[in-house]
């Protein structure tokens, strides 16, 4: 029987549940290599020979060399994982969001400065989003 | 014996880590966050706790996605700040209570807990940024901590009541503890905030300012919210709350509020952040 997932149905937010995380498992554990500095220069020196030593998918891999945020959490990414991959290039948590929403970094802290993004139209996908 | 006599909640976001140790905490942005510990700074340093409970989580730091440990105490001496891959921040070392922290693993766990016993732990933003806001920047911690970790990072968490009843449990152990301390459970985390996806940026202030109203008057019906509530009203890491019911478990009934923050934003996240006490009479 399949498992429920009483969250599918909450617009533009991905789950990192036991079948993200089965998906995602390899590029996920990609991003915490680079929490060593020496890995982080390799990485960086041949980003694709780096990515070849892991046994991720090719989708996956291009998805970090576009650095792709949604794209990697659709295939399983974690962000709290994707966050070694954005430190690795010098990027905040807050850089990592606005990419991933569509907005410009001003216009994302300016939406976070008046008070963030309204719940309002955005818990169930097919609401019309309000803001 | 050892006797709970308080408890905190507050976000752990890492910029506020960031902005602390990078001397921007009376930049205009920050400044309004770090006022709101004011008050906390005073009443801890009158406290004094000997030693804290600190529930969080951990973010992909100690824990990767090979060892995924639901509940984790921490029983070492210490526990060194983690390398999140910015380096480690310029906080103090966490000392530990090894023997208080054994006797609640033994405790929790023949109590149906079934805890999972770390002897070797770096600690992230999640445990240092809490320590950061409540005490400042010293030398050394002013006190002893247990690091207690709860997984929030791959569905599901443990649920609300799951929590909530940990920390009675957590309770029970610790007043059976044959020691004279002065001990506080800290539950961290949230408030709302969604770091993922096109909905990111998300922030609730009415569910935010529910959440804690409730947490004090109505902890036993909260505890049912079931975690789709969270993730749908609160964002998808916003259901890091259900630690906070840890904290509440670990409290009496009739503990009361005596502080409560509330700020948007910190970077992505509505911070809160509460204190709570026993009564006069169990805290002696």
């Amino acid at each position: 029987m399949a498992l429920e997932k009483p969250y599918a149905d909450i617009p533009g937010t991905t789950i990192f549940d036991a079948e993200q995380a089965r998906r995602g498992y390899h590029l996920n554990m990609f991003c915490m290599s680079l929490m060593k500095s020496d890995a982080r220069d390799r990485f960086r020196a041949d980003q694709r020979r780096y990515l070849d030593e892991w046994p991720m998918s090719e989708e996956q891999k291009l998805a970090v060399l576009a650095r792709n945020y949604n794209a990697m959490i659709s295939l399983g990414g974690n962000i709290y994982f994707l966050a070694k991959l954005f430190a690795t290039d010098g990027k905040s948590f807050q850089y990592a969001a606005a990419l991933m929403t569509g907005l410009s970094q001003e216009g994302y802290q300016q939406m976070m400065v008046a008070g963030g993004r309204s719940p309002d139209g955005n818990r169930f996908i097919g609401e019309k989003p309000n803001g | 014996m050892a006797r709970i006599t308080a408890g905190v909640t507050t976000s752990h976001v890492p910029a506020i880590g960031a902005a602390l140790d990078n001397g921007r905490s009376h930049d205009a942005y920050w400044a309004p966050v770090f006022a709101g510990f004011e008050f906390s700074k005073r009443w801890i340093a009158a406290s004094r706790p000997d030693v804290v409970l600190l529930v969080y989580n951990d973010h992909a730091t100690a824990f990767s996605l090979e060892i995924i440990p639901t509940f984790a105490i921490g029983c070492a001496e210490r526990f060194q700040p983690a390398d999140e891959g910015w380096g480690p921040r310029p906080v103090p070392v966490v000392e530990g209570h090894p023997e208080l922290a054994a006797h609640i693993a033994q405790s929790v766990i023949q109590s149906d807990f079934d805890l999972t016993i770390v002897n070797k732990m770096d600690v992230d933003h999640g445990l240092t940024v809490p320590l950061s806001l409540m005490f400042g920047q010293p030398a050394a911690w002013p006190c002893r901590v247990i690091p207690f970790a709860v997984n929030v990072v791959q569905y599901p968490p443990p649920s609300g009541n799951r929590c909530y009843q940990l920390g009675k449990a957590l309770r029970a152990a610790i007043e059976a503890f044959d020691q004279d301390l002065n001990v506080q459970v800290w539950g961290t985390g949230g408030m709302s905030h969604q770091l993922q996806g096109p909905r990111a940026g998300l922030i609730n202030t009415e569910f935010d300012r529910r959440f804690m109203d409730r947490i004090v008057a109505d902890p036993v019906a909260l505890a049912m919210l079931p975690h789709v509530e969270y993730l749908r009203e609160a964002g998808s890491e916003g259901v890091e709350l259900v630690m906070w019911l840890v904290m509440r478990g670990a409290l009496q009934a009739d503990a009361r509020e005596l502080y409560r923050f509330y700020h948007v934003p910190a970077s992505n996240t509505a911070l809160g952040h509460m204190i709570l006490e026993n009564p006069p009479a169990a805290r002696r």
